[in-house]
């Protein structure tokens, strides 16, 4: 079940660096919003934030409400294991689990959250699989290693193996910056069919891209360095593409930045 | 055809040339300096082998020295076999392991999944740097003092085992922090994404993807700690007798024999002793056979 996103007032820090600057925005449910701006405006930061990730690193500390569905995320009494498995998230570089086979990566969230009935791991695995638009390719080695794979088809796993623990939305960092552009395309065909039963959220640095698969964008930008990033405008992507509100994502998309 | 020699000419100087003399004499000796060390740190090596093999490989053929003990044998008799020794280097060197391997690897996946740069951290690598450089006769008189002169226990195969425990800990737990380290934290991330708890994400995905050099690096503290000598001469007493029981009693090893059966200056602890060190190296062979017969098993694979 797709569900909306609100950030309300979120700051986000790396120690006593503030590197994210009061972001509030929201994104509807059964919609791509795209995040573009130059490469340390804190654009992966915020996605980061969306399902806990950020606090992963050491030091990180977020501030403010992400809210999904009304309920926030960043609560006292949530644990950050249950968000992770409501808000998935696929990452820049393909990274399978090197010691697990094709068919246990896809069901690995499943697996070690204890599900132990192979029927249903096995028909997870299949439906996730032809969610990720892969079956057809590896349905005869389910059993190889998950290594063994192209980038573009690991990457492929990778999103079906975040789309098999069924969450509601799902962040993509980067996905497509690591392959070539028929594998690009691959995966941007798989957005636009996922959108139908997830609400999805994509950081991208091609632009062509946000434009081609996004309903929403959001401009990040940051003053200088050391400045914290912040959320210039968020709008249709239509609009943002065609007549941005402010100078600053004009100058930023027609490539008269910095 | 006057334009052909014009041709012919190169209109420039070429762009590249050959090897000069003096670089082409430096590589030369500095092919025959890495040579000539490789050779020099070998030597030794080999000569030590086929010297060991020389003086001891007929002993080890009989089916007896793998079967029986030196018991109701004279220092003047041949025959007999190092059974009782070869239990006991199996018995000390797995105990130790038993108890050092889980202990170093929870160090150090505190040391690298959790502690990271805490202090405790800092306090627990200094410790094992320490550790690391304690000679093995320190070893094992620390665990005398502990074992038998403050807590009154006897000496025992046991309180040998304890002392390799202490010899084996910072190996194990310095290989398993260096193999835990190079596991991607890509991976780490990957599994938090899916909702999988830290804890798990360590036990199902962290250690399996390090688990084949974790294997190798603990066979090679084993192999290496049933070699040592100190311990077993402060903290058991050596026996012709065969010695199932690791708490009590007198248990010989292969070092053990070999020290004690230095003494008998003829040519049957000559043979004892020669035979003992053949089949110290065979068993410590087999072992790192072992080890990376499993390793090449648990390792990763991409086809």
């Amino acid at each position: 079940m797709a569900k909306r996103i609100d950030v309300k007032d979120l700051n986000l820090y790396y120690g006593k660096f503030h590197a994210v600057d009061s972001v509030s925005l929201a994104v509807p449910p059964h919609s791509v919003t795209a995040f573009i701006g130059p490469s340390g405006c804190g654009k992966s930061t915020v996605l980061r934030s969306l399902n806990r990730m950020h606090e992963v690193i050491p030091g990180a500390r977020a501030e403010g409400k992400v809210l999904l569905d009304g309920e926030d995320v960043y609560a006292s009494s949530v644990d950050p294991v249950s968000v992770r498995r409501t808000i998935g998230m696929v990452f820049q570089r393909p990274n399978p689990f090197p010691t697990m086979s094709i068919r246990d990566n896809v069901v690995a969230g499943l697996k070690l959250a204890g599900e132990r009935d192979k029927r249903k791991l096995d028909r997870v695995a299949e439906e996730a699989l032809r969610g990720a638009n892969l079956w057809a390719e590896v349905k005869d080695r389910l059993n190889r290693p998950g290594g063994g794979l192209s980038g573009g088809q690991q990457q492929r796993l990778c999103i079906a193996r975040a789309i098999a623990v069924r969450p509601d939305v799902l962040l993509m960092d980067e996905p497509c910056s690591a392959l070539d552009p028929i594998s690009t395309l691959a995966i941007e065909d798989l957005i636009g069919e996922l959108k139908k039963d997830y609400t999805i959220v994509i950081v991208t640095h091609n632009m062509q891209q946000a434009a081609r698969v996004s309903d929403q964008t959001a401009f990040f930008n940051l003053a200088g360095v050391g400045q914290p990033g912040r959320l210039v405008e968020v709008d249709d992507t239509e609009r943002i593409f065609s007549n941005p509100g402010q100078k600053a994502t004009e100058d930023y998309i027609s490539g008269r930045f910095g | 055809m006057t334009t052909a020699t014009d041709l012919d000419r190169p209109a420039a100087p070429p762009a590249f040339q050959e090897v000069n003399s003096a670089r082409r004499l430096k590589n030369r000796l500095a092919t025959i300096l890495v040579g000539f060390a490789f050779l020099i740190a070998l030597a030794p090596l080999v000569w030590l082998l086929i010297t060991v093999l020389a003086k001891g490989f007929e002993h080890v053929l009989n089916v007896d020295w793998w079967q029986k003990s030196l018991a109701g044998l004279t220092s003047r008799q041949f025959g007999g076999g190092v059974y009782h020794a070869i239990i006991g280097t199996l018995f000390q060197g797995l105990i130790c392991a038993v108890i050092a391997v889980p202990i170093a690897i929870l160090v150090a996946i505190y040391l690298v999944e959790y502690g990271k740069r805490s202090r405790l951290a800092k306090a627990v690598t200094f410790t094992v740097d320490i550790l690391s450089g304690v000679p093995s006769i320190v070893a094992a008189l620390f665990i005398y003092a502990l074992w038998v002169t403050t807590l009154g226990m006897p000496r025992s195969a046991f309180a040998v085992s304890l002392a390799l425990v202490l010899l084996m800990i910072p190996v194990v737990v310095r290989t398993t922090e260096e193999l835990l380290k190079i596991v991607p934290d890509e991976l780490r991330e990957a599994a938090y994404a899916l909702g999988i708890p830290k804890w798990k994400t360590i036990v199902k995905i962290v250690i399996p993807t390090a688990m084949s050099g974790i294997i190798t690096g603990i066979t090679l503290a084993i192999a290496r700690v049933m070699g040592e000598t100190a311990p077993v001469l402060v903290l058991v007493g050596y026996t012709v007798f065969i010695n199932y029981d690791p708490f009590g009693g007198n248990m010989s090893s292969l070092p053990l024999l070999m020290t004690s059966e230095r003494l008998t200056t003829n040519e049957v602890g000559e043979a004892r002793v020669w035979g003992a060190a053949v089949t110290l190296i065979l068993i410590i062979t087999v072992f790192n056979l072992l080890g990376s017969l499993i390793s090449r098993l648990t390792s990763l694979k991409t086809k």
